[in-house]
């Protein structure tokens, strides 16, 4: 017979921040992992909404691939404010 | 892969670990880095739910309701520190039955504590005092381990384990206080529970076989021996402020080296109990067996009914 | 000192004590590590409740009461608490089944309870409805779960259920001291619950494909204080400890 498969779990800790991953557990279906979820990862108060994922579903980048997926953005410095330099007399900018 | 590009790859990978970076799931790994990290991950896990018992004996006894809802409480979360160790132990791909299988079939190791009885209500309190307060000195040190789900499961577990050793302490300050045959059933149960509990941080530098390698990959950061050490300097005092006493006739103060000396411990006995021969190890297990045995057709229904709820969506999705 | 409020108290509060004791049995031995914690959930919410109750009616009885002495310290006799929540944990089904059927009277009661004259009880019942809302749905999404499973699974519900039937009507009988308080307006007429209770049961056992079990002659006693034969051994190791040190903090 089949295992309870895997599934992800996120939380929101409080309203106005984002869901963050905070672990796994094991479920035969969705509601039984929101339950689950909730009796695991919430016992003290920790959050206000829960998302759950089977962890089969999601696909992850390659960290062999890391140097060509994250490193052509280094040299990218023109994409932040700091790149470019005004006179410190000019305010709000 | 040749063995020079695996070799160069276990370089950069030490350097990495060297630097306080963390290892990921995804992230190449050496297959020994892996072996080492599901063996000890799991048995910490093991040691979680089977841990579970020897408290779980006294949740119907417990003599007050007060006491009784921390037991359970303390007893649940270690439950979920299991599960936390269990999911962190999965991402090294190895799923939670096999895990369990290794469990069950006695290849798989847990804390040889746990095959100890907990024969009176105050060894609920020596448990949590001793028991996890030997486990916090060598759990804390683990949020900084060089594997990032085993490290961030640590900061969980540490987080909410700081009231399961106050729990106990509190049980046993309590009994201390007590009439006289409380303060009785608090030392019996210190005197049962204290040198397994100094053993519990594991056998001596010289016999430990994974020391080096562990500290290495920040699986460990002190050793055995510094860290029981560290425990008895630590927990004496607590029990002379509640007026119990170690049942230890060689333990003094050394004003010198500023710590406490104290017996050889029975090595013999420790070595019986990790090979089974502990007072509670078929209990134990029996227990654990019984339970996933048992719990079979209740998760074969779970999932024939979530493979009918899928089949049924299909249909009228048609 | 309102003797019926306290008998009415207990008649409430010990079905959750000796469920919650009941579950609290199977912590470490479920059948899953999640089922196992969110059981356990359950009887931490149910002792919460107990205590909630326990300290209202020691604050009545005053004098050295205590939720434990009430709790720990009386004869079998004394307990009100209902047959069906004593019943032992023979396999997850009956466990399962226990629940629910329990659970979809306890969520009637409490939302009666909470329009109650007694402010505390009234109180004690808002706060628990949140709690029992969730058993709710956790037993009877395992109830469709098991009775719409395997084979083996059904046919294991459909033995709890068969076997725990005989128990539910009894939940809905008043004792004098029930009577006495819906009168005065602040006890739940439970008679007014039970066809609600049929109603919604039936309906979610159709759903799990279990057939409702037609019986015609059902148990009681518990709410009298005239218990199973397992009441006294839950007593026997609830009170070990009370019993074996009187008098004593713990």
């Amino acid at each position: 017979m089949k295992n309870w498969p895997l599934w992800e779990v996120f939380i929101r800790s409080k309203n106005g921040l984002e869901h963050r991953h905070c672990g796994s557990l094991h479920a035969s279906d969705a509601t039984m992992a929101l339950e689950n979820a909730r009796d695991v990862y919430t016992r003290r108060m920790e959050g206000v909404s829960i998302w759950v994922v089977p962890s089969s579903q999601i696909t992850a980048s390659n960290p062999e691939l890391n140097g060509e997926t994250f490193e052509p953005a280094m040299d990218k410095a023109y994409r932040h404010p700091t790149f470019y330099e005004l006179p410190d007399e000019l305010k709000h900018m | 892969m040749s063995e020079k590009e695996i070799k160069s790859l276990e370089e950069i990978f030490e350097a990495k670990i060297a630097r306080d970076e963390k290892i990921e799931p995804k992230d190449w790994m050496p297959e020994k880095y892996r072996q080492t990290h599901i063996r000890q991950i799991s048995q910490h896990a093991h040691s979680e739910i089977v841990g579970m018992l020897p408290e779980g004996n006294w949740i119907t006894r417990a003599p007050s309701l007060k006491r009784k809802v921390a037991l359970l409480a303390k007893i649940q979360d270690e439950a979920g520190h299991g599960l936390y160790l269990y999911s962190a132990c999965e991402t090294l791909g190895i799923s939670r039955d096999e895990l369990y299988e290794q469990l069950h079939s006695g290849k798989a190791k847990y804390s040889s504590i746990f095959n100890y009885p907990t024969l009176t209500w105050a060894d609920m309190g020596a448990v949590g005092w001793l028991v996890d307060g030997a486990a916090i000195i060598n759990q804390v040190p683990l949020c900084a381990t060089s594997y990032g789900p085993y490290a961030r499961a640590m900061v969980r577990v540490c987080k909410e384990e700081s009231f399961h050793q106050r729990q106990g302490f509190q049980i046993m300050m309590t009994l201390a206080e007590g009439t006289p045959e409380q303060k009785e059933m608090a030392q019996d149960a210190l005197n049962r529970w204290w040198f397994p509990a100094l053993m519990m941080l594991g056998p001596t530098d010289d016999a430990s076989v994974h020391t080096a390698q562990s500290m290495k990959w920040k699986l460990k950061r002190k050793t055995n021996d510094e860290l029981r050490q560290q425990f008895v300097d630590q927990t004496v005092p607590q029990a002379e402020m509640i007026g119990l006493t170690i049942p230890d006739p060689n333990l003094k103060w050394n004003p010198e080296t500023k710590h406490y000396e104290f017996s050889e411990l029975d090595w013999e006995e420790f070595w019986q109990v990790v090979k089974g021969h502990g007072p509670c190890n078929k209990m134990r297990l029996d227990a654990r067996r019984n339970a996933w045995n048992n719990g079979e057709w209740v998760r074969n229904a779970a999932m024939a009914y979530a493979e009918k709820q899928e089949n049924r969506e299909v249909k009228q999705a048609i | 000192m309102n003797n019926n409020l306290i008998q009415y108290i207990y008649g409430i509060a010990d079905n959750s004590l000796i469920l919650g004791q009941r579950l609290g049995e199977l912590c470490g031995h479920g059948p899953s590590l999640e089922t196992d914690i969110a059981l356990t959930n359950i009887s931490l919410d149910l002792f919460g409740q107990v205590r909630s109750y326990y300290q209202y009616a020691a604050k009545i009885q005053g004098n050295d009461t205590t939720e434990d002495t009430i709790a720990f310290l009386r004869k079998e006799r004394e307990y009100k608490n209902v047959l069906l929540v004593e019943q032992p944990n023979a396999d997850f089904a009956y466990s399962i089944t226990r629940q629910f059927l329990f659970d979809m009277f306890h969520i009637e009661l409490l939302n009666e309870l909470q329009n109650s004259k007694d402010e505390t009880l009234a109180a004690i019942a808002k706060k628990s409805i949140k709690e029992v809302s969730y058993h709710v749905r956790f037993s009877s999404d395992w109830m469709r779960r098991l009775g719409d499973g395997t084979e083996e699974s059904n046919q294991r519900v459909q033995t709890a259920v068969n076997d725990l039937w005989v128990f539910t009507d009894e939940l809905f009988h008043q004792t004098d001291a029930d009577k006495a308080m819906v009168s005065e307006g602040i006890g739940v007429d439970v008679t007014q619950l039970k066809q609600s209770y049929y109603h919604k049961v039936s309906a979610i056992l159709e759903e799990a494909t279990i057939e409702v079990p037609k019986i015609e002659y059902f148990q009681k006693g518990g709410k009298q204080g005239i218990h199973s034969e397992y009441m006294g051994y839950i007593l026997n190791e609830m009170q070990y400890m009370q019993r074996t040190y009187p008098n004593m903090n713990w």
